[in-house]
């Protein structure tokens, strides 16, 4: 397990930033990719593998008694991709190979591809059966790991995640830890236009789980509900975080264009712009 | 060539003796873990169940969920059986098998019980007759119908040993005996029941019975049939077919599964590649089948020792 180094709520926001940058300039050089859903996980990537929050060990990626994080919308995997590579998974330079031939950047993680990616993710809906999966084997094991999985909204309209949901409090699963990064759209549209979710906090909860409804992008918010759900005894946590579709990128802010659309070589520069280190 | 008639002995049904391994195996080894989803009693995991309740999950009416479980399970060092119908745990589950199993080729054992229309009475909607076609199409995938109860006993031992996902199909009626118990059993190896060399009968699960009693009409005629129980479809065991080829000249594959993707289609596609020979098939056809009793719909849909002395014929009339 790395050491747990102090780090302040301002340091991880520099942090956010620097995962955003890399996520923009590999969507940019594959020319295809899904910058606004990176973009909206940036404070949640960042709180659990720099806040201290997840015990992880890059250079033990099978360590057995790690936390397990699972990307279940997989098509954030540059924002993930970017912070194992800044926590020393692999080199920072093989970012750039994203969506490539004969990388393992590949287009939606790939387990046993990538050192550090728990589950191979990308078709919708399976990440939080997987992560019961995990929790229920470190029960049998003896083992204390903690078993984060990160959903997106749009995904929630999948059966299989209501399945989940139902099956992890009934297992009394407080192990497991899922974050819903609620940034109200999905590729063709606005959640609530195409199939609403609501009352989406009410449904987690009558399902059994403790619920906790945060600001996706106040980073000390971010880390106060993982801490909280780490502490919560008896059953899972859901964390929905409100967040901003494309968040730090003014004209990738709540513009769905940018679902699975690469920024071209002048959007990229104004992106890096706005998203440079602030003094 | 054989001296005694194929005796048909009925002997328990195939997805009992899974329950009874998947005890064997999870009195031997800790890291077995079963999930059921609500069929539990028809697909004998209870027969686990019962004896060891910390290691036995009953996920309810939920198959995606099921295979996403054992997903999570593998990866974290456990070596689950997920069981259910066939006809559920193949389609329902399908692409949570593709993501979560074949393509991180995790070692995940799925158990799909009442295959082919033996399962009688329920009708089509239970009746899988795809699965074979189904996981087959899984890269990394070991796909094993064995014909009786002391095959499956070997395959699941066998299942537990092999590092990767492995599909067994299991039936619901008693089936023939046909193998000793502690019979030698090695995924993709053919076993060799009966020598001949007029043609050879390719079969699995209960038309290996069949293809027994029909290899003991054709002796009748002159005709000495080879027999070969090849209860992996995936890896196919291209040698035995290319002797079978070679030395027989002629096949019959008779299989209960639909027409496209089970063993017809394996073997012919061996034989292409390999040593073309003449070859006929008995098996489902494109249709689905409907409700009845089990040998009423094995009769009607032909899958019987006469319809592959037929078949037999049709093919030597080919050579």
């Amino acid at each position: 397990m790395t050491a747990v180094e102090p780090v302040t709520i301002p340091d991880l926001e520099t942090i956010a930033r620097r995962l955003r940058r890399h996520a923009i300039r590999m969507i940019a050089e594959a020319n295809s990719g899904h910058p606004g859903g990176s973009l909206s996980a940036a404070e949640i990537v960042t709180a659990l593998y720099f806040g201290g929050l997840l015990r992880h060990d890059p250079e033990q990626p099978d360590w057995p008694d790690r936390d397990r994080f699972i990307l279940s919308k997989g098509h954030g995997a540059p924002i993930l991709y970017a912070a194992l590579a800044e926590r020393g998974y692999f080199p920072v330079e093989e970012l750039l190979t994203l969506r490539q031939v004969n990388s393992r950047m590949q287009g939606h993680p790939v387990l046993g591809v990538t050192p550090g990616i728990e589950a191979s993710t990308g078709s919708l809906g399976q990440g939080l059966s997987i992560g019961i999966g995990h929790a229920i084997a470190g029960r049998l094991d003896g083992k204390q790991f903690r078993t984060f999985v990160l959903l997106g909204d749009g995904e929630c309209q999948e059966g299989q995640v209501w399945e989940a949901a139902m099956a992890a409090p009934n297992y009394e699963l407080d192990t497991l830890t899922v974050i819903v990064d609620n940034n109200r759209y999905q590729l063709d549209g606005a959640v609530e236009d195409i199939q609403s979710l609501a009352p989406f906090a009410d449904k987690w909860t009558a399902f059994g789980w403790n619920v906790l409804e945060i600001d996706g992008h106040d980073m000390a918010a971010v880390v106060e509900a993982i801490n909280k759900a780490i502490a919560h005894r008896g059953q899972p946590t859901c964390i929905i975080a409100a967040t901003v579709k494309g968040k730090g990128v003014t004209f990738m802010e709540n513009n769905n264009e940018f679902h699975g659309k690469a920024p071209n070589s002048e959007q990229l520069a104004v992106a890096l712009t706005q998203l440079a280190e602030k003094d | 060539m054989p001296s005694t008639k194929f005796k048909l002995t009925i002997g328990r049904a195939t997805r009992e003796a899974y329950g009874d391994a998947l005890l064997e195996l999870g009195t031997e080894n800790r890291d077995i873990v079963a999930i059921d989803a609500d069929l539990a009693k028809s697909t004998y995991s209870w027969t686990f169940g019962k004896q060891y309740p910390e290691r036995f999950f009953n996920i309810g009416i939920q198959e995606a969920n099921m295979v996403g479980l054992a997903t999570g399970l593998a990866s974290s060092g456990k070596i689950p059986f997920i069981s259910s119908f066939a006809a559920f745990v193949l389609c329902k589950g399908f692409d949570q098998l593709r993501m979560g199993a074949a393509y991180p080729r995790l070692n995940v054992k799925v158990i799909g019980s009442h295959g082919g229309i033996s399962i009688g009475e329920d009708g089509t909607s239970q009746q899988s007759v795809e699965d074979v076609a189904l996981a087959c199409a899984l890269p990394n995938f070991i796909v094993c119908i064995p014909c009786d109860e002391h095959a499956m006993r070997e395959a699941v031992h066998a299942a537990a040993r092999h590092d990767g996902p492995v599909y067994l199909r299991l039936g619901r009626p008693k089936a023939p005996v046909i193998h000793e118990r502690n019979v030698a059993f090695t995924f993709g190896e053919a076993i060799r029941l009966r020598d001949g060399d007029g043609l050879t009968i390719i079969a699995n699960g209960l038309l290996v019975g069949q293809a027994m009693l029909a290899a003991d009409e054709l002796a009748e005629r002159g005709i000495e049939a080879r027999v070969l129980d090849m209860h992996t479809v995936k890896p196919l065991d291209h040698t035995a077919v290319e002797a079978a080829a070679r030395e027989t000249g002629a096949i019959v594959v008779a299989e209960e599964h639909l027409h496209h993707g089970g063993l017809g289609s394996a073997v012919a596609l061996s034989l292409a590649q390999h040593t073309p020979a003449p070859m006929e098939v008995v098996n489902l056809g494109d249709q689905y089948a409907e409700s009845g009793k089990p040998d009423d719909l094995m009769n009607k849909y032909r899958l019987t020792s006469a319809a592959i002395v037929e078949a037999a014929e049709r093919v030597l009339a080919r050579t």
